[in-house]
């Protein structure tokens, strides 16, 4: 129904009626308002969604960019002999019996030192504070170096450490002196002292490469907290989802696509693909759980487990897309090289999927990207746990305890210390930058490769 | 014997049948094809397959049965002694039959074909894995725990002692008001880009704007959940829950129920695209000829007509946001609550899937066990709807075809 019909003018009413070409009636101008308005709705409708990806972007780089970067303290530690190496013969047996725990207080006393140092005559700031302002990972980083300089014990050396979450939230502007007063473990003489080593150039934030490197890291040392192990693991679960999902989502494609009766068995298995695609993700976690762990046995948190549930997740959309173009092979090279005696099946892998190969990795890239983003089934499947181990090398370390990219993500999201959201957000980039390439890849290979018949 | 070292040993065996078939048939035909039925390397590949095909057969079966039937985790003594025999017997088995007119063509083939179907039946065998996987669970369940209860319960308060309330329906709630929220932000915002995209935007508009939209769904979930708990969940708190009182907390259904509608934007949006591209331009032409302006021919001829499409793809759309999982995990709220505020933390099914499956977990408790009940549930939700939409979709598209 238009507006025309909805309110029709009477032929009686029609001569009163001004009609002019150069004026516009009312009804004429409402019509066009209308339109107008309609067009500015779907210009908004497209800004709103435009303007979400912008804020959603802005809001996590925002938040994440600054884990690429942490604040680290430059001091003078000197390997006291007589607490590292009380034999003095410089044995690694002995010198690995002193833990960690054993190297805390010589970096507490070069602290101590440092401030003295620099004649700071801050109010309250005891010798413990000072102590607290370093990262608990230090005496940690400190006994690898001794472990694998053991000549170094006697002297004094320079170290560059991880300082506490807290200062390092200080220099990002995530910790304040208002709230450092009603913080259990950071206090405004400590933010003082903060000011002023960095003032004398002691303190110094730099690019942290250990955030993409490290393991991670316990509720307490947000600021020693890394990637490396999550970022094995989620590429662990590619190579599992590559090598497992392609070969076969080809072969159930080109089963379909070229080989398949039209009958039901046929019917059953496209409506079956068409609805698994559909299937909630968490539903494949299920799956993983009772098939693979409960009933397999396989470990938990291994890679090989979340790179199994990821294949079924992954196989219908790599499917679709790889008979898409196997679709798109023009029907007569098949008829070509029937013509010239070649089997079917001859048709198929020497001419057709050939042919159709560009369109097929494209799509099989998409599906890796899609399972690299992948959370809910990998947190039944165990892959939360805290992993500091890093796995070992395929195909043995598929079956060690590892963790994935957004799982970490998820994991951090869960911890107490609000440092830990900066770092999620940092994953989250590293986790969109690896995305962005394999989606690139994806295009260039389309564009250079793929024919239009 | 560690698998891994078990398959090289398999392909090279393999590899070594493709060789010796190869050589067999040419020494027997005194290398010349023609007096074979098929090319010499068929012979070889014959072999090959074979044996490969019966090795990794025995080894899955033999493993299946000594840690599942045996339940020994230790050796597999019983799979490397099977995947052994039956590759010797395959190789000796299908080298014998290399002759003059063997069809080896044919069985090779034949052996491919196999394959391929087997590759395309896992889409069937993945489904009935997982209604498997979740009956089982769900019967043991219902064997602790009463069925009306599940279903009809309104206290969801799991506790690890047992005498757990497990009344799935401030679960549903929850999850339907998520959705229902996502989709009232999703379906009018998705559905006016759909039409802006398809009747007014120029090449070049369209050429940017659909690309950046879809960005938006190729974007992990946890991102969203992310977004939800440390800006939309904040924002949403400090500018309207608190100040209108209606609570305190920033994680609610709220919160999720936006950040879900932003991801289910480019479902609705390209869905819809694409069926009202396929409405026939002679349906506007007719409209048009008749006087009526671009918006009015929109309304009352080209939607009219993609109806049955656009509510496949809303029914598509709440079916994602029924199973989504990570953005109400981060951003609803772990609280089980019946309530029409929403502003406030509450819970869904999928949710609760999570918290009794993860951590320490003992699947003779009716509290883990929960989780598959809820499974269930939650796929044959999900199914239905998908079922529906696709039936309601391709029924659309015969229709201008």
């Amino acid at each position: 129904m238009t507006d025309a019909s909805a309110s029709p003018v009477s032929p009686a009413a029609a001569p009163s009626a001004p009609s002019s070409l150069y004026e516009q009636s009312s009804r004429t101008k409402k019509r066009n308002a209308s339109e107008k308005r309609f067009r500015a709705y779907g210009l908004t409708a497209i800004a709103v969604g435009l303007m979400s990806l912008v804020v959603l972007l802005i809001s996590i780089l925002g938040n994440g960019l600054p884990s690429f970067k942490q604040t680290y303290i430059v001091m003078d530690v000197e390997l006291r002999a007589d607490v590292l190496d009380k034999n003095g013969n410089r044995d690694p047996a002995d010198i690995a019996k002193v833990m960690t725990f054993g190297y805390t207080p010589l970096i507490k006393q070069a602290a101590q030192a440092m401030v003295q140092e620099m004649g700071s005559d801050i109010e309250g700031l005891t010798d413990k504070m000072i102590g607290d302002m370093i990262s608990k990972e230090a005496a940690g980083q400190l006994r690898n170096y001794v472990m694998k300089n053991p000549d170094m014990i006697g002297t004094t050396q320079q170290f560059k450490f991880l300082a506490n979450g807290r200062i390092d939230g200080y220099f990002k502007g995530r910790v304040t002196m208002e709230s450092a007063a009603l913080d259990g473990n950071v206090t405004p003489e400590q933010l003082m002292a903060a000011d002023e080593m960095a003032a004398a150039g002691y303190m110094t934030t730099a690019i942290n490469p250990g955030f993409l490197t490290a393991p991670d890291a316990s509720d307490q040392r947000p600021e020693a907290a890394g990637l490396g192990v999550a970022i094995l693991g989620s590429v662990y679960m590619m190579l599992v989802v590559l090598v497992l999902a392609l070969p076969i989502g080809v072969a159930a494609s080109i089963y379909l696509e070229e080989f398949a009766p039209k009958n039901w068995v046929t019917d059953v298995i496209e409506v079956n693909i068409s609805n698994l695609a559909a299937v909630p993700s968490i539903v494949f976690g299920i799956l993983g759980l009772a098939i693979f762990i409960n009933f397999a046995h396989l470990p938990q948190s291994a890679p090989v487990v979340g790179g199994l549930v990821l294949t079924l997740m992954t196989l219908p959309t790599i499917i679709i897309s790889t008979r898409a173009s196997l679709k798109s092979v023009p029907p007569s090279i098949k008829d070509a090289a029937l013509g010239v005696g070649a089997s079917k099946m001859q048709t198929v892998f020497h001419h057709v999927l050939p042919l159709a190969m560009p369109g097929i990795l494209t799509g099989a890239i998409i599906g890796l990207a899609q399972a690299l983003g992948e959370t809910a089934p990998l947190l039944l499947i165990g892959m939360v746990a805290f992993v500091r181990e890093y796995p070992g090398m395929p195909p043995e370390g598929l079956f060690d305890p590892s963790t994935a990219l957004p799982v970490q993500v998820y994991n951090w999201t869960q911890r107490s210390d609000p440092a830990f959201f900066e770092r999620a957000s940092g994953a989250i980039i590293v986790l969109l930058v690896m995305l962005v390439l394999m989606n690139l890849v994806a295009i260039i290979l389309r564009r250079r490769f793929e024919r239009r018949w | 014997m560690p698998g891994i070292m078990l398959f090289l040993i398999l392909c090279a065996i393999s590899a070594t049948g493709y060789v010796m078939g190869r050589r067999k048939a040419a020494t027997i035909s005194g290398n010349d094809n023609r007096a074979l039925h098929s090319n010499i390397p068929f012979h070889g590949a014959n072999v090959a397959l074979a044996v490969f095909l019966a090795g990794v057969l025995a080894m899955v079966g033999g493993s299946i049965i000594q840690s599942v039937v045996w339940q020994e985790d230790t050796s597999n003594t019983l799979a490397v002694v099977l995947t052994l025999f039956a590759a010797a017997v395959a190789f000796f088995v299908t080298f014998q039959r290399i002759s003059l007119e063997y069809r080896a063509r044919n069985v090779t083939e034949k052996l491919v074909k196999g394959v391929l179907i087997a590759a395309a039946s896992i889409a069937i065998l993945t489904t009935v894995g997982i209604v498997m996987s979740m009956l089982f669970e769900t019967v043991n369940f219902f064997k602790q725990y009463s069925i009306a209860d599940f279903f009809f319960g309104t206290n969801w308060t799991p506790r690890f002692q047992g005498e757990s309330d497990l009344g799935m329906l401030p679960l549903l709630w929850g999850t339907m008001y998520v959705s229902f929220i996502a989709l009232l932000f999703a379906v009018p915002v998705g559905l006016f880009a759909a039409i802006y995209l398809a009747e007014y935007a120029g090449p070049k508009v369209r050429g940017v704007a659909k690309p950046l939209l879809e960005v938006l769904a190729g974007i992990p979930t946890i991102v969203y959940g992310l977004f939800a708990l440390i800006t939309v969940g904040p924002m949403l708190r400090d500018y309207f829950a608190q100040p209108l009182g209606l609570s305190d907390s920033g994680s609610s259904v709220m919160t999720a129920g936006l950040v879900m509608g932003i991801m289910l934007i480019p479902f609705v949006s390209s869905l819809s695209d694409d069926i009202i591209n396929a409405v026939p331009q002679a349906m506007r032409d007719g409209s048009y000829g008749l006087g009526a302006t671009k918006s009015e021919t929109i309304k009352q001829v080209v939607i009219p007509a993609a109806l049955p499409g656009i509510v496949g793809a809303v029914l598509l759309a709440a079916s994602r946001a029924i199973g989504e999982t990570m953005i109400v995990v981060l951003g609803a709220g772990a609280a089980a609550r019946l309530s029409l505020n929403p502003f406030e933390a509450m819970t869904t099914v999928t949710v609760k899937i999570v918290s009794q499956l993860t951590g320490d977990t003992d699947f003779a408790s009716p509290e883990t066990l929960v989780a598959f009940a809820l499974g269930i549930t939650l796929f044959v939700i999900t199914l239905g709807l998908n079922v529906l939409a696709l039936y309601i979709v391709r029924k659309y598209r015969e229709q201008y075809e």
